[in-house]
């Protein structure tokens, strides 16, 4: 079972091995509306927790997406280059940015699990 | 007052509309010690006649480039604008229109940007260029920050041939935005090693072709240099017609060019407004300052224009944009593109070719003088003249004597006296025979 | 709805045979009207000469089209009748002062003897432009009340750059660095873009429920490594920071500038000099107060107007008052020798100088002053006309502009563009939407002094309507908006995800297969 976390910038992360896999939210991408760019980190990239790992753009606004935890990227999604309209359309799947090869995995106990997320994203609107 | 449509009448129905006894109650929020209770300490309002009269007396103590020879260059131009590009321009759905932030009712000024971005394109041999900057100066300033951020390096070179009001703007940015530049000696006469300059720690070089001094060169070499050290080519183009007659810089392996265009479809209006543009790469498009105008369809699937790459800009990405720029310069585009429709392909081509044959002209006279000297090997419509004597004061007096010479180097360089013997000279297809009789003759007289 | 369905619904439009409609023309790119070798200037080939190039002659085609003059008057009439424009109608944009553009100025901006001088002849061939320079400075140094004006910057953003490079350069000058640049979260993307870009760390100052900056906050913000308060007065809100003078105090007690955005100057001139508020250093926006027109984006001017403490770090060139007359001093020295540099080539926008120059002395003082009152009239005449239609952000008087949210269109489904694509259709240019960013769905309103009561009349009766339509669930009309200009709503997606920036030749390849 791997475990999928959420932070209330609307990254989610799931661990993948000893690898995070980073994305946005469904919420988020619909806040975005069309993605038309994606701007991923280089490989090898250090991010630190909280601090800018990627950008995401649509016609009308330009978003940070923030590490949830700290750690090495390791690989990006290429595809979202091509075709940024997929973190629209699957933005838990096929729509992921990159993944990190954590420091920490404690990182990850302060982040919201799947049911707290839905009630803060409930909060919200 | 003929501006205003505000009746008295109406200001009284107003006023009681929004329920305030005088205009005075809506500026109650201005602290009572700021508020003028009278009159600043201006004239009164004038009438068409009273204004045309005070402002056309200024404009008279002015010597016009029409009405004696002419013969200054230095980064603006004097050419023949056709009638049709100045009554296109002051219609008024061109003029009193804003930036095409809605792009249903702004089809006309997108479509012409479209065009103009196509030209500058074509014209630089690059492959995208924006919808224009201020002017080429503030121009090759934002190439060098855009340089500096495609190569996360730091410090620039810039060739002792660029003008030197584009070094002083690129050094006042370098103060502020914090960044390196090594500007080389002012060069008239070429000689400076920039190849030898070139490090894994430089962000571009910044050359311009015709220089200065008016030399063109071939900077392929020197592309490959950069290139090879992971650097960036800069070309300045200041005389933009230059393009319909010689190699242009996206053909020598430039990566950025930063021009400035006034020299079609803009007076030299002392200096402002001018066009400044700008020209790189496809891969380098997110990088680009300035505004961007993009093809798409309608819901009706109809081909239109778009406002494009706005996540760049200011007023999205705020402090993190590639640059602050706002306004770019919509009307002077405007008048490059529609000169530049009319001249086409052969009339460009045949309006540089008049520019070269003036400027060769104009130096088999010169050159006949004792006391002068051609500093170039090659040249456009501008070259560089090595006086016998210090030029500043002999463009005093060709000036007193209706002759508007060119431009003493000192101008520019007042501490460096190996400069001060050096007159820029520019002739262009305005410049008539006789005007170029009358430039030898004074100016012979003057030396002699 | 596209037009097919809109005729099969009966809904009026008419498809035609060119897809033209009536005077709207349907006109390509100039590039696909090319008749290759034509020329829509005649000019004479030179005689034979020797060529001095190089050997850098350029080979190969260009790529440009050729044409006739007809072909491109008509080309560029035909753009021209797709834009609408302030000679058109009403232009309620915010913080944009969409006046009207005296054609005096036109005519007089292109006397040769201003538009025909090179900004490099010998000095004592242009006393004219020096004069007409140093007569704006002092129109712009009095309406101020500022001891000294940079004349050099192109427009707005630059001039913002050119305060806090100066604001950067006098602190560095008493031998202090600081960090900070407090900016309203209110303010225009220019101001937090201009900070960034001259090093300085943006810190956002939230405004109070009223619409201002909140002065506890800021005075909590304060420290002494904050470089300067970047301020816009009236704010981006349409509302007079009433406590203007507390904010200016706070600021210079702990050593920092205060810089004014100018750009609704024209709420306030004549009847308020920002020097008497505290204001250190404030550009102006030429395109926009003092009416030198738009141009479709360009070319502005954005002089900046200094303190005494500032003045010495101004931009070159200066234009000096000497023993001889005017002065133009293009280098660092003397009195000009702390200066922060050239920021533009040249000498500044001489083109908007006349034409400002022209309108401030056909107003005049009194003029200038019935300017600010009459577009501060305007706007809350607006703005008590609409406050029960639309959903106005702050009760109580406004400045030159009024602010609306979209409270007023919740539960329809129609949002803010929508209400204002509808606007297009009705013959007007939308107001600004979705800024200033601190209210949901903005709609900013200024109508400028130039509006006729009649206009604004008509005006708020198109809004009053529309808005009872959104209200009654009229949602289709708005969805679909607009349907009657040129062009109906563009595909901005795709216009980012692919960008096409240029035209490009068919590849012979997709010919040949044709």
């Amino acid at each position: 079972m791997s475990v999928l976390r959420f932070t209330r910038d609307h990254e989610w992360v799931r661990l993948d091995g000893d690898l995070a896999v980073v994305g946005i939210t469904d919420y988020a991408q619909s806040q975005l509306g069309d993605v038309v760019y994606v701007e991923l980190p280089e490989i090898g990239h250090r991010v630190e927790k909280g601090k800018e790992a990627a950008v995401v753009e649509s016609v009308k606004a330009a978003s940070e997406v923030y590490a949830p935890v700290a750690g090495e990227v390791v690989e990006v999604n290429d595809a979202l280059t091509a075709d940024p309209a997929k973190v629209n359309a699957d933005p838990m799947g096929e729509g992921w940015f990159l993944k990190l090869r954590f420091d920490d995995p404690k990182e990850l106990e302060g982040l919201m699990d799947e049911d707290e997320y839905k009630r803060f994203v409930e909060e919200q609107d | 007052m003929r501006y205003l449509p505000l009746t008295e009448r109406d200001r009284r129905e107003m006023l009681e509309a929004i329920g305030v006894d005088s205009i005075d109650a809506l500026f109650a929020d201005v602290p009572p010690a700021a508020r003028l209770d009278g009159l600043l300490d201006l004239p009164r309002a004038m009438g068409e006649i009273e204004v045309e009269r005070a402002i056309s007396e200024m404009a008279a103590r002015n010597v016009a480039a029409d009405s004696v020879p002419f013969f200054i260059g230095g980064g603006a131009y004097r050419h023949h604008i056709p009638a049709a590009v100045d009554h296109l321009i002051q219609r008024g759905e061109f003029l009193t229109s804003y930036t095409p932030y809605q792009p249903e009712v702004s089809q006309g000024t997108l479509q012409y940007l479209f065009e103009f971005q196509t030209q500058v394109a074509l014209l630089t041999g690059m492959e995208v260029a924006n919808a224009s900057l201020y002017d080429g100066a503030t121009a090759c300033a934002e190439a060098v920050m855009m340089a500096n951020r495609l190569t996360r390096r730091n410090r620039s070179v810039l060739s002792g041939g660029l003008h030197p009001h584009y070094r002083e703007v690129c050094e006042t940015y370098a103060r502020f935005v914090g960044f390196e530049l090594a500007a080389l000696d002012p060069a008239p006469g070429g000689g400076e090693d920039l190849a030898g300059l070139v490090g894994r720690d430089t962000a571009c070089v910044v050359v311009q072709n015709p220089d200065f001094y008016g030399e063109i060169r071939d900077y392929s070499e020197l592309a490959r240099i950069c290139h090879d050290a992971g650097a960036l080519l800069v070309v300045v183009v200041t005389e933009i017609l230059s393009l319909g007659a010689i190699r242009p810089p996206g053909e020598m392996g430039a990566d950025i060019v930063a021009a400035e265009g006034q020299s079609l479809g803009n007076a030299l209006n002392f200096g402002g407004p001018h066009l400044g543009l700008f020209a790189s790469r496809d891969k380098f498009v997110r990088q680009m300052p300035g505004r961007l105008v993009g093809e798409t369809v309608d819901v009706d699937g109809r081909r239109g224009w778009v406002l494009t790459l706005s996540t760049r800009e200011q007023h999205i990405r705020r402090e993190k944009a590639t640059s602050n720029i706002c306004t770019n310069s919509g009307l002077c585009a405007l008048a490059f593109t529609i000169h530049l429709a009319l001249l086409g392909e052969a009339g460009l081509i045949r309006l540089a070719r008049l520019n070269h044959a003036a400027a060769v002209a104009l130096i088999e006279r010169l050159e006949r003088i004792p006391g002068v000297q051609l500093v170039n090997r090659t040249f456009f419509n501008e070259f560089s003249l090595r006086l016998s004597r210090p030029a500043a004061p002999i463009v005093e007096a060709l000036a007193e004597k209706g002759v508007l010479a060119g431009i003493p180097l000192s101008r520019f360089y007042p501490t460096l006296p190996e400069m001060a013997d050096i007159l820029i000279v520019a002739a262009t297809e305005m410049a008539t025979g006789e005007d170029m009789d009358r430039f030898e003759r004074e100016l012979a007289e003057t030396l002699a | 709805m596209s037009d097919r369905q809109a005729a099969e619904n009966g809904v009026g439009l008419i498809e035609t045979i060119t897809g033209n409609r009536g005077l709207q023309i349907e006109e390509k790119l100039i590039f696909e009207q090319d008749s290759p070798g034509h020329c829509g200037v005649d000019l004479a080939d030179p005689a034979p000469f020797r060529a001095r190039l190089g050997g850098l002659e350029r080979h190969g085609a260009i790529g440009l089209p050729g044409l006739s003059e007809p072909q491109v008057v008509r080309h560029f009439t035909r753009l021209s009748q797709k834009n609408y424009a302030i000679d058109s109608g009403l232009y309620p944009l915010g913080s944009c002062t969409m006046k009207h553009n005296p054609r005096l100025n036109e005519k007089l901006a292109r006397l040769p003897g201003f538009a025909d001088i090179h900004p490099l002849q010998p000095v004592s061939t242009v006393a004219g432009a020096l004069a007409l320079i140093d007569a704006l400075a002092h129109w712009l140094k009095t309406l101020t009340g500022m001891p000294a004006v940079a004349l050099s910057p192109g427009a707005g953003a630059h001039g913002e750059l050119c305060g806090i490079m100066s604001i950067r350069a006098a602190l560095e000058a008493r031998g202090e660095q600081r960090s900070r640049v407090l900016v309203p979260e209110s303010a225009h993307g220019t101001n937090p873009a201009t900070a960034a870009a001259c090093g300085y760390t943006v810190d956002p100052v939230p405004g109070n429920p009223q619409g201002r900056v909140d002065l506890g906050v800021l005075k909590a913000k304060l420290g002494a490594d904050v470089a300067a308060l970047m301020l816009t007065n009236p704010n981006t809100c349409g509302l007079f920071e009433n406590e203007i003078l507390e904010i200016a105090a706070a600021v210079h007690a702990v050593g920092a500038f205060f810089y004014c955005d100018g750009a609704n100057f024209n709420a306030i001139v004549g009847r308020v000099r920002p020097a008497d508020l505290g204001i250190d250093c404030m550009h102006l926006n030429l395109h926009k107060t003092f009416s030198t027109p738009h141009g479709g984006g360009g070319p502005g001017s954005g002089p900046v107007a200094l303190a005494a403490s500032i003045a010495p770090y101004a931009p070159l060139p200066w234009l000096v008052h000497g023993v001889d007359g005017l002065e133009l001093v293009e280098r660092k020295s003397g009195s000009a020798q702390h200066v922060i540099g050239r920021l533009k080539g040249f000498h500044g926008q001489m083109g908007m100088f006349v034409r400002a120059l022209a309108y401030m002395m056909s107003h005049g003082a009194d003029g200038l002053r019935q300017v600010a009152e009459d577009a501060v009239l305007n706007a809350n005449y607006l703005r008590v006309r609409l406050e029960s239609d639309l959903s106005l952000t702050s009760p109580g008087r406004c400045m030159h502009e009024v602010l609306f949210d979209d409270r007023f269109l919740k539960d329809t489904g129609i949002t803010t563009l929508d209400f204002a694509k509808a606007l297009i259709d009705e013959g007007y240019h939308p107001m600004t939407m979705y800024f200033p960013l601190v209210v949901h769905g903005a709609l900013l309103i200024e109508p400028t002094e130039t509006e006729s009561k009649a206009s604004l009349d008509q005006f708020v009766g198109v809004l009053k309507s529309l808005a009872a339509e959104a209200r009654t669930g009229h949602a289709a009309r708005f969805h679909s908006a607009p349907r009657l200009t040129p062009r109906r709503r563009l595909d901005e997606t795709i216009a980012a995800r692919k960008p096409i920036l240029r035209w490009r030749p068919e590849p012979v390849r997709q010919r040949a297969a044709e």
